[in-house]
């Protein structure tokens, strides 16, 4: 499969970033250095192009069936400019994807699988609809879209200055007024804009959509540090947020959301695809569970890492960095349920030497 | 991009350096230190272990990845750069000075042949 490249991949270039191949695209990986960029965000703020992630745009008569069957969560509660946070799971309840929806102000639905997942769920999309006689259609708008994320504390008053009209819903001239998960057409630079309080660094910020003839534009309307895929993950990771791919996969290591720690996105009212099967988990209980570790040794865990108890192998380390906020390497990944808990003394293997880690419930800071 | 490459020093293709006077220390290179990114933990061997020409006898962890280092000579280890457990960032601040790892005692001076010179060193990065 060809590289794809986001549309600044030449802008970022010019900027000295280093690249990565992440889900089949050619990614800004670090600007200047993570450490630099990760506190920008948590002190100031940052900006990263994210246009890696996809865009399928679901309309359409049965688009809010489709959608509801497709995701865990109730799509039938969304308001007009709501966006909302999914798994996207089969029959057996098996996370495929996490995702982000947005019910549109022009009618239908956007929702944004993960790098590299967009022709999955589009085909998964398509064959259900197929399947199920339903009207609706389904477009994969991914290399339609550049998607930038700005966070930090200053970013909504960086997104008050970039912002100039503010379409539907949310109307007036204040884009503070967006609530967290909601998004609202805008414009910035002059271009048409999809604006969403939303992020996946645990700070406050905007992530913004546009057409990509106009990334340059309005990427250049926000005047902060620019951030790569090094310290997204490092923001992400101090969270506990998961990585689509990393911290679950659908052979390598199918997690249900009960398991992955995001039973908050699934609606058993609502009737979709791996229902039946998560319900009758709930009524179970899980055997294991996702949870974080700080190590009380020198040392960085890192995926694969096998992490023990009382000297028995009890899981794997799913994502593991040094906090930089922090200053102590902390880890994510899946144990047993019964010491999945605050302050479970465990070992992390890390070139064949155990280093004692605490168990701590995520996020790692507040 | 262009690294500094000192040329009182020669390296190894993986792109460590030793130094040519005594005493003999060992580090990793400008360029090095740059792709590696954000160095957060060091891992070395202790005062009094040998370490053998292009065998790994460490590891230097950044942020975004795990890296062995290669002996560019082989030797006993007589002192190792302490400060790194609580400044690893030293290594991408100082990489040719505080930012050293090892001194070493070399146990075969022919291997110094076997090396780059600051030269050589150079048009392999460019």
């Amino acid at each position: 499969m060809a590289t794809r490249r986001p549309p600044l991949y030449g802008v970022h270039s010019d900027r000295g970033a280093g690249f990565t191949d992440f889900g089949g695209w050619e990614m800004p990986v670090e600007f200047d250095s993570i450490r630099a960029e990760h506190t920008a965000v948590r002190e100031a703020a940052g900006i990263f192009e994210v246009s890696h992630m996809g865009e399928i745009r679901v309309e359409g008569p049965d688009a809010e069936t489709l959608m509801q069957r497709l995701t865990t969560n109730d799509i039938a509660s969304m308001d007009v400019g709501d966006a909302q946070y999914a798994c996207i799971t089969d029959e057996d309840g098996v996370i495929h994807d996490d995702t982000m929806t947005y019910r549109l102000p022009e009618g239908g639905y956007l929702f944004v699988p993960n790098a590299g997942h967009d022709e999955d769920a589009e085909e998964r999309w398509v064959d259900y609809r197929d399947d199920h006689d339903l009207d609706a259609t389904v477009t994969n708008e991914t290399e339609d879209w550049a998607m930038f994320a700005v966070q930090g504390p200053d970013a909504i008053g960086l997104a008050a200055d970039a912002v100039e009209d503010i379409g539907a819903p949310l109307e007036g001239d204040d884009i503070a007024d967006l609530t967290r998960f909601t998004a609202t057409e805008a414009t910035v630079a002059g271009a048409d804009c999809l604006v969403a309080r939303t992020g996946y660094t645990g700070e406050d910020g905007v992530e913004v959509l546009c057409a990509t003839d106009d990334a340059e534009a309005v990427w250049a309307a926000f005047d902060c540090q620019p951030c790569g895929l090094g310290s997204r993950d490092t923001l992400r990771m101090e969270q506990g947020l998961l990585l689509s791919g990393q911290d679950f996969h659908p052979d390598e290591n199918p997690r249900t959301p009960y398991e992955a720690g995001v039973g908050f996105t699934v609606d058993l009212d609502t009737e979709f695809v791996g229902r039946d099967a998560l319900a009758a988990q709930k009524e179970a209980g899980v055997e294991e569970s996702f949870t974080g570790l700080v190590l009380q040794e020198r040392g960085v865990a890192r995926h694969g890492y096998e992490i023990t108890h009382d000297g028995e192998p009890v899981g794997e380390v799913t994502s593991g960095t040094m906090s930089p906020t922090l200053g102590e390497p902390i880890a994510l990944g899946y144990l047993p349920t019964d010491i999945a808990e605050d302050g479970t003394e465990v070992g992390v293997v890390i070139r064949g030497e155990e280093k004692r880690a605490a168990v701590t419930t995520p996020p790692f800071i507040q | 991009m262009s690294f500094d490459v000192p040329d009182d020093r020669q390296y190894l293709a993986s792109h460590e350096w030793a130094t040519t006077d005594e005493p003999i220390r060992i580090g990793i290179s400008d360029f090095a230190q740059d792709e590696l990114g954000d160095v957060v933990f060091v891992e070395l061997p202790d005062e009094g272990d040998t370490i053998s020409h292009d065998e790994p006898f460490g590891v230097v962890e950044s942020i975004k990845a795990v890296s062995d280092i290669y002996a560019p000579v082989s030797g006993e280890v007589v002192a190792v750069n302490e400060t790194l457990h609580d400044q690893p960032e030293l290594v991408n601040e100082d990489p040719y000075g505080d930012g050293w790892l090892l001194e070493i005692e070399p146990s075969d001076e022919s291997e110094f042949e076997e090396l780059m010179d600051a030269d050589e060193y150079e048009a392999q990065i460019a």
